[in-house]
């Protein structure tokens, strides 16, 4: 047997599978193991049919219905990251098409392939141009159209995508386009009304916990359920961060501990709440000296998730008047934005602190 | 004969001197062989490119040590050519895509691509990722950015991303999202001075405690700087004594002497003389927020407490300005200016009141 796997020339043809099976299943087994160090849990646990996809009902109605044979329009997916737009519509033409006429019918373009509006007048358009048959090559029907995926397209450039208008429209015979966005404000009006569009929304705890822990069982990781909480609440419906994380996390317990709510603190970068209230503790000295030695900018955190966190603080607080609130508020609008521009965080995180340390000191 | 800086870099996890416990969980990370795309983040001095060293050393053992420079040529779609600068070994390559400017989207796209599209050929011996350093990927263009993402999904069988820069806040969140984020915060003046100590003990040098301790003030938390001022100390003066002067840059006593001008007098004639010293400043190279920053430091301790909130939100306007606009001198001088207005008002109503 192993002289036989040694020298795969001397075997006879005919004998080739069976005797190949073992090997096979040898290798396959390393393949396994192998593989399954290097996909990431995100890819691994991906949804694979549409049925799959979790807490979306309405695009998933759509597109069921699609697959039941049912036409299917042009889409636009749109909402925050981690919901599940580029897994569903993969799944989805994975089933329309089946496996083998997947990369003969999808054009998959996002924002890390060239896509100026050279790509969309010659790549896209020739792509869109070509007719598909209505069967698959084993005569099983399928569709006879094809998809081109626009991943990403909130990136495009507004000429780029203006050269796409006609283009969606002179094909509808042989071409669907798939818009996928995060922000449906950045894409052209002309674009939007010619798509059916879906909104992603974040996903629900529950939801969410279904899976981590469905996850978690397959991948032998033990978690506590404060940490479960923690992990939920950190990666605030993002289910792409939430796995991420969770096997981040995994990585660095190493298999026989159990997850900790500080490790996963410490992987997110999430300011701690005893680090916040010490902030806010400063805020009411009313010493601007304080307020200097509260070491914010030097423990490395993000000055935009700090910000964030305080905003969260800071609505809640109770000796500030609405008022004083909604100064603090727009202040807080100013530096994300200006912390946007590429401002410098320690100056603007002083610049807000200070008015935030003002208004609760001497505001009125 | 090199400087102390880099002949005392720690070289493995084990051997790091502070945060002990996110080297072992770093260990832990890289014990098994793989670990997913990194995002390195904390202030400058901290030790950030030192980890990453020290992860990548764990991973492939000393080989990574053998550097080569390499010029790589890209050509962008308009037919402009660049030229990037990287450093490699056989496992890794590290580049810093922010120095073409707006071009860097096209050094990302080419140069992970090429990485990854390789295959290691023998992946029995040899791990079968290649790792890209990518630094100060907080001033990558948000084009750039974008086209990071679908690569790192794309790639990741072939290839990990080590990414390293200052704050977080300027790197997207669907980047975030997508690597395990590794905080590394600024040591502190503790741990400053027991580097400091260690490092003396090791050249055969006895390094008063009360020296140490000022380097350590001195240095804000920036490790580098705090070697490299030691090292400045024993070149000018050894044996150490406690109360010897710890030189600063020229720039920064530079610095403190403009502040001061500025709170002595304010008037058009004095704000002209600023401008000259702040062109100085300028021309040898001393980052327009590093200046601003310096002079609100100084600028500060002179002021009155409602005073500095003040200060403090026009310079906090004016950074911002200065990073939106064209030329910095304008911006600085802006500051400087609305500094004196409202120093000078402080003042008058102080003395009206006096009456």
């Amino acid at each position: 047997m192993q002289a036989f796997l040694k020298g795969p020339g001397g075997a006879p043809p005919t004998k080739k599978p069976v005797a190949a099976q073992p090997s096979a299943s040898g290798t396959s087994k390393k393949d396994v193991r192998q593989s399954k160090k290097h996909i990431p849990w995100v890819e691994k646990y991906r949804p694979k049919t549409v049925e799959d996809v979790a807490y979306q009902e309405e695009v998933v109605a759509v597109l069921q219905k699609t697959l039941a044979g049912s036409d299917l329009p042009n889409l636009l997916f749109y909402g925050p990251p981690g919901t599940g737009k580029t897994s569903t519509i993969l799944a989805a033409a994975r089933s329309l098409f089946g496996p083998e006429q997947f990369a003969s019918r999808v054009l998959e373009l996002n924002a890390s392939d060239e896509r100026g509006i050279n790509v969309v007048r010659e790549k896209v358009k020739k792509f869109s141009q070509l007719t598909a048959s209505g069967t698959r090559p084993d005569g099983k029907p399928c569709p006879p159209y094809k998809i081109v995926i626009l991943d990403e397209a909130d990136s495009m450039t507004a000429p780029a995508q203006a050269a796409l208008r006609r283009t969606m429209e002179k094909e509808t015979k042989t071409t669907r386009f798939c818009l996928i966005c995060n922000y449906v404000s950045r894409i052209i009006e002309p674009i939007t009304s010619r798509c059916a569009k879906f909104r992603f929304k974040p996903l629900a705890e529950t939801v969410m916990a279904d899976r981590l822990n469905h996850i978690c069982k397959e991948e032998g990781v033990q978690i506590g359920d404060t940490a479960m909480q923690t992990l939920m609440k950190v990666s605030e419906g993002d289910m792409r961060k939430a796995v991420m994380f969770l096997q981040s996390a995994s990585r660095l317990c190493g298999q026989d501990d159990p997850i900790t709510d500080s490790i996963i603190m410490d992987i997110t970068g999430v300011v701690p709440e005893d680090m916040v209230d010490e902030i806010i503790k400063a805020c009411h000295s009313d010493s601007y000296q304080t307020l200097d030695e509260t070491r914010v900018n030097r423990e490395g955190y993000a000055a935009s998730q700090l910000l964030g966190q305080l905003h969260d603080r800071v609505i809640m607080m109770d000796d500030l008047s609405d008022k004083q609130k909604s100064i603090v508020a727009e202040k807080m609008a100013v530096v994300d934005k200006c912390l946007m521009d590429g401002a410098d965080e320690y100056l603007q995180l002083m610049a807000l602190l200070s008015t935030l340390m003002q208004q609760i000191c001497h505001g009125e | 004969m090199s400087l102390w800086v880099d002949k005392y870099r720690p070289t493995s996890l084990a051997k790091l001197d502070y945060h002990k416990e996110q080297a072992s969980h770093l260990r832990k990370l890289v014990q098994g062989g793989d670990f997913p795309h990194l995002l390195v983040h904390g202030p400058s001095g901290a030790g950030k490119k030192t980890r990453v060293m020290c992860v990548l050393r764990e991973l492939y053992g000393s080989g990574v040590e053998k550097l080569r420079i390499e010029h790589n040529n890209f050509t962008t779609p308009s037919n402009k050519k660049l030229e990037v600068v990287s450093i490699s070994s056989n496992y890794h390559i590290e580049v810093n895509p922010s120095d073409v400017g707006i071009y860097d989207r096209v050094v990302i796209q080419e140069m992970i691509k090429n990485v990854a599209q390789v295959n290691q050929l023998d992946s029995s011996s040899q791990k079968d990722f290649k790792v890209v350093v990518l630094t100060e990927v907080d001033r990558l263009s948000r084009d750039a950015q974008h086209a990071l993402r679908r690569t790192m999904e794309k790639y990741m069988a072939t290839c990990r991303l080590i990414l390293v820069c200052n704050s977080t806040s300027k790197v997207i969140p669907a980047i975030r999202s997508r690597c395990l984020g590794v905080r590394v915060a600024a040591p502190s003046q503790d741990e400053i001075t027991q580097v400091l100590h260690s490092i003396c003990k090791k050249e055969g040098l006895n390094l008063p405690g009360e020296l140490a301790k000022r380097i350590a003030e001195k240095s804000h938390g920036n490790l580098r700087r705090a070697i490299l001022m030691c090292e400045a100390c024993r070149v000018q003066q050894y044996p150490f004594s406690a109360d010897q002067e710890v030189s600063e840059p020229d720039w920064e006593v530079f610095l403190r002497d403009t502040a001061t001008m500025i709170v002595q007098e304010q008037s058009p004639r004095r704000l002209l003389e600023v401008r000259g010293r702040l062109y100085e400043l300028l021309s040898h190279c001393i980052p327009a927020d590093v200046i601003i920053k310096g002079l609100l430091q100084e600028l500060l301790s002179n002021c009155d407490g409602e005073l500095k909130t003040e200060v403090v939100q026009s310079a906090a306007h004016f950074e911002h300005r200065l990073q939106n606009g064209q030329k910095a001198i304008y911006h600085l001088e802006a500051f400087v200016a609305r500094f004196m207005a409202i120093y000078k008002r402080f003042l008058e109503e102080g003395i009206a009141d006096l009456f």
